[in-house]
């Protein structure tokens, strides 16, 4: 601690949720002109510690020190004047308003939007953000918005400036730039954290990164002096092995046959554009994409949830016959006797219900089975008892409400009840955002097993790493449109994340 | 950094707590009633200078003073259960139901109508049939209206609901003119009072038979809101739509027919009004128990079998206000006064129940 000042420390912080300690006698310095990778498994307290740092929770004991000066931070108008900024996961952006309205929002004193607007300029310029002040947030793109939470924070003077994943809504490209400007803003003098789940990005971002586990702070070292198996190691507090199996398919045979799919949303907005591609069995299909590029359409549409304007979804079963699975519901679907498993995007709002128990989710496809006018009740519970043994899913018992597990149990009981059915076909949206490294093994491995079995998986994906390790072929959208189909053994990072902004992949400005 | 505004510690902190065993969480009730009951006791005093432990002693006289004012208490106390029940299904399918009160009105007209159309033309037994499937009908078309609404065009159900109240009113005006007996009065009057016809036979004595009706719907919608293949789509739908859609339930029909039952069981509040207890109807005679009703079931976090203590305790607080009015000569605005202090009690302990409150100690040193 000696060459380098401390701009923010921690001392003894602890916070209780009810029975839950998020945090418990946590020390953490933060210094000027660094830049700290915060690393954790889900429910290891990183966001919380964090929230208590930018004013959201207030410790329930320890102490925070800024410069050296101890200090309460009660709310983020305290931690605003203390000069700690931090940019959420979820933006907290006005849609309607420009980039500058949103920037000078619930600030006090006289309001000059001139003023205001040439100052952001002068930001921007300074640590190369490119951001139009006066372009509404509603023609933005995602980077554009992180950008524009990014200079909000600036603005407002922050000296310390906290990230909580911010690269996980970024393509590669995007990631880059902004990597680009946060070593900017180190190098100008600030403290910038950053809690992420990417490896490869914590290996060529961060100088120092720490590691909390189960609440704890386990200790901290240099980025360069470590590699990324020695801190997952740290985060897990046992060894792991890090990588994915890439099975050969078994015996592909074309099972879901989509041809000039287009789709339009509620506001009629086209969401597919003549989409065609062709999912085989014993096969991964990997989705790769920006967010919001139609991966949810397509999911839906062919899980029978979303309305296609024109075009043919087919299945094709084993013994060649074929059925369109399109205009139909989802009950239709399985009354046809076609398996096909969703696992969505949303886990609490669409595959599960948050307020109800283990088992009474597990019933949630099945309850219909039977005449009675009664719900069966044993067989779910068996299934829920048997989910939470196989997949080692963390819980007091199966009576508990769902949300009150972390993020990948909630996936843990989601995946194993989709596939309890044993389904033909598996779609998957987004399987292991917001999970720690191990759940997310766990998850990739069970997709593996069901792809042994022949099963033809569709996989929407947002770390390329990922798509491009799993992935037998990765199907690229751009805009609704089907960029290109690539091989994922051979197909290169670079090119993929190209087609995500480019249709084809080509620059032709 | 300016010394002076970092070094104000808040003074309360509230935090989330683990859930609270039952016991717990049933000791924090009674504190809670405890505690509603000093501070009604201070009100008493310094408002009235009366003895407050007298006018408990009467609010307890008021409910169960008499066999008869015991029987009544219980039957008031089994008309709002039923109706609380009936609004029960829709709330936990999260639509908005304020429209109790008027589906208990038409429920109550169209048995009144039967009895005085055709009170003389049928056996008594079928008219009673006919009296029961038109009550429920006309209630479960009062709850079907805004449902269609809602499933159709996704109109909003709490306003749709409580316009159906205001028709319903009105009509029961309007035949209320086309009925009154005698004419000019502007009432109907007890109805068939020479010949009974249509008056719903008697359990024992004249209040058990809504009793007994309220019982037996507790136990079925216990059963069928927990154990039955629909009581499982109404909580799914109004836990998450999205979620119901995904596994291929019919939202639309779920909603219309959960939103006939809520308004076929407020019908049988109305048949139990009009044909076992008042023999007659009129605009109030609901009485805000709609609204009322609202409340109960809310109180007893929709489960039916809680609901028989949370409306009886309304009941008993009604009941029991409008005696200390009468017995102290008050007004009854004090009565309510009471009442609305003891709700408070109950309803403001929940958050007590959820949250764990703690002071900070002023840690004094030295600056």
């Amino acid at each position: 601690m000696s060459k380098k000042d401390a701009a923010v420390e921690l001392r003894n912080i602890t916070k209780t949720f009810g029975s839950v300690v998020a945090n418990e006698n946590v020390n953490l310095e933060i210094y000027k002109g660094e830049i700290l990778a915060l690393l954790g498994e889900n429910g290891s307290g990183k966001t919380t510690l964090m929230n208590m740092l930018s004013g959201i929770y207030f410790p329930d004991s320890g102490e925070i020190s800024i410069d050296g000066e101890p200090v309460v931070i009660k709310n983020p108008r305290d931690a605003f004047r203390l000069g700690i900024g931090m940019v959420h996961q979820h933006f907290k952006l006005i849609d309607v308003l420009t980039a500058t309205e949103n920037i000078i929002l619930g600030l006090d004193g006289k309001l000059n939007i001139k003023e205001a607007t040439a100052k952001i300029r002068e930001i921007c310029d300074k640590y190369g953000f490119e951001v139009d002040p006066n372009q509404k947030i509603y023609d933005m793109s995602v980077s554009q918005k992180q950008t524009v939470e990014i200079v909000k924070v600036l603005f407002r003077g922050a000296e310390i400036l906290i990230l909580d994943e911010p690269t996980a809504v970024l393509t590669p490209q995007e990631t880059e730039k902004l990597f680009k400007v946060l070593r900017a803003m180190r190098d100008d003098g600030k403290a910038i954290v950053i809690i992420t789940h990417k490896m490869h990005e914590v290996e060529s971002l961060s100088d120092r990164v720490a590691v909390l586990r189960h609440g704890e702070y386990i200790g901290d070292m240099e980025t360069k002096e470590t590699n990324a198996q020695e801190m997952t190691n740290m985060m897990v507090g046992h060894a792991v092995t890090l990588n994915i199996e890439r099975p050969e398919p078994v015996d592909p045979k074309p099972r879901i046959v989509v041809k000039n799919l287009t789709v339009k949303n509620e506001e009629g907005i086209v969401k597919l554009d003549d989409v065609s591609f062709t999912a085989n069995s014993g096969e991964i299909l990997g989705i790769a994409g920006i967010s919001g590029c139609g991966q949810k359409e397509l999911l839906e549409a062919i899980a029978g949830l979303q309305k296609a304007e024109t075009g043919s979804i087919e299945y094709i079963r084993s013994d060649g016959s074929v059925e369109s699975l399109i205009g139909k519901d989802p009950l239709e679907i399985a009354d046809m006797g076609v398996t096909l498993s969703f696992v969505p995007e949303d886990r609490l709002g669409m595959g599960l219900v948050g307020n109800m128990d283990l088992a009474d989710n597990m019933m949630l496809r099945s309850f219909r089975r039977g005449k009675s006018m009664f719900t069966d009740r044993k067989a779910p519970a068996k299934l829920a008892k048997s989910v939470v043994e196989e997949l080692d899913v963390v819980t007091p018992n199966i009576s508990t409400p769902v949300r009150r597990l972390s993020g990948g149990n909630v996936q843990k009981i989601l995946v194993g009840r989709e596939i309890s059915s044993s389904p033909k076909v598996l779609l998957t949206a987004y399987a292991v955002r917001g999970l720690d490294i191990n759940s997310s093994y766990t998850i990739y491995d069970l997709i593996n097993r069901q792809k042994k079995k022949g099963v033809a998986v569709v996989f929407v994906g947002e770390d390329l790493d990922v798509l491009l390790q799993i992935s037998d072929r990765i199907l690229v959208l751009c805009g609704g449109k089907v960029s290109g189909i690539v091989d994922g053994r051979t197909a290169d990072k670079n090119q993929v994340g190209l087609m995500m902004t480019k249709v084809g992949g080509e620059k032709n400005e | 950094m300016s010394k002076n505004n970092t070094n104000n510690e808040p003074l309360i902190h509230i935090s989330k707590r683990d859930v609270l065993p039952w016991h717990k969480a049933w000791g924090v009730r009674a504190l809670a009633i405890l505690a509603a009951l000093v501070v009604c006791a201070i009100v008493s005093v310094a408002l009235t200078g009366d003895n407050p432990i007298s006018i408990y002693k009467t609010i307890f006289v008021g409910a169960f003073g008499t066999a008869r004012k015991t029987w009544v208490t219980l039957q008031s106390v089994s008309i709002l259960l039923i109706i609380s029940l009936a609004l029960t299904p829709a709330y936990k399918m999260r639509f908005w139901n304020i429209g109790g009160e008027g589906q208990v009105l038409v429920g109550a007209l169209a048995t009144a109508a039967c009895m005085i159309v055709i009170g003389d033309k049928v056996p008594n037994g079928v008219l009673i049939l006919i009296m029961v499937v038109s009550s429920i009908g006309a209630g479960a078309v009062w709850g079907l209206i805004p449902a269609i609404f809602k499933a159709k065009w996704n109109t909003n159900e709490t306003l749709a609901t409580l316009m159906m109240n205001y028709i319903a009113t009105q009509l029961v005006a309007y035949y209320t003119v086309v009925w009154e007996v005698p004419k000019g009065s502007g009432k109907i009057g007890i109805i068939n009072q020479q010949t009974n016809a249509g008056w719903l036979p008697q359990l024992g004595n004249k209040y058990l038979l809504s009793i007994v009706v309220a019982l037996i719907i507790t136990v079925a919608l216990y059963i069928y809101l927990k154990y039955s293949k629909h009581g499982y789509e109404v909580t799914v739908v109004g836990e998450s739509e999205r979620t119901a859609q995904y596994v291929g339930m019919k939202v639309n029909k779920i909603i219309i027919r959960t939103m006939l039952l809520s308004g076929a069981l407020c019908g049988v509040a109305g048949l139990l009004l009009v044909g076992g207890i008042n023999h007659t109807v009129t605009t109030t005679i609901a009485n805000g128990q709609g609204f009322t009703a609202v409340m109960v079931s809310w109180l007893a976090k929709f489960n039916p079998i809680t609901m028989i203590f949370t409306s009886f305790l309304i009941i008993f607080l009604e009941r029991g206000a409008g005696e200390i009015s009468t017995v102290f000569g008050l007004n009854h605005s004090f009565s309510d006064i009471l009442t609305g202090i003891i709700l408070f009690f109950i309803i403001g302990c929940e958050f007590f129940i959820s949250y764990k409150v703690s002071f900070r100690k002023k840690e004094k040193e030295a600056k």
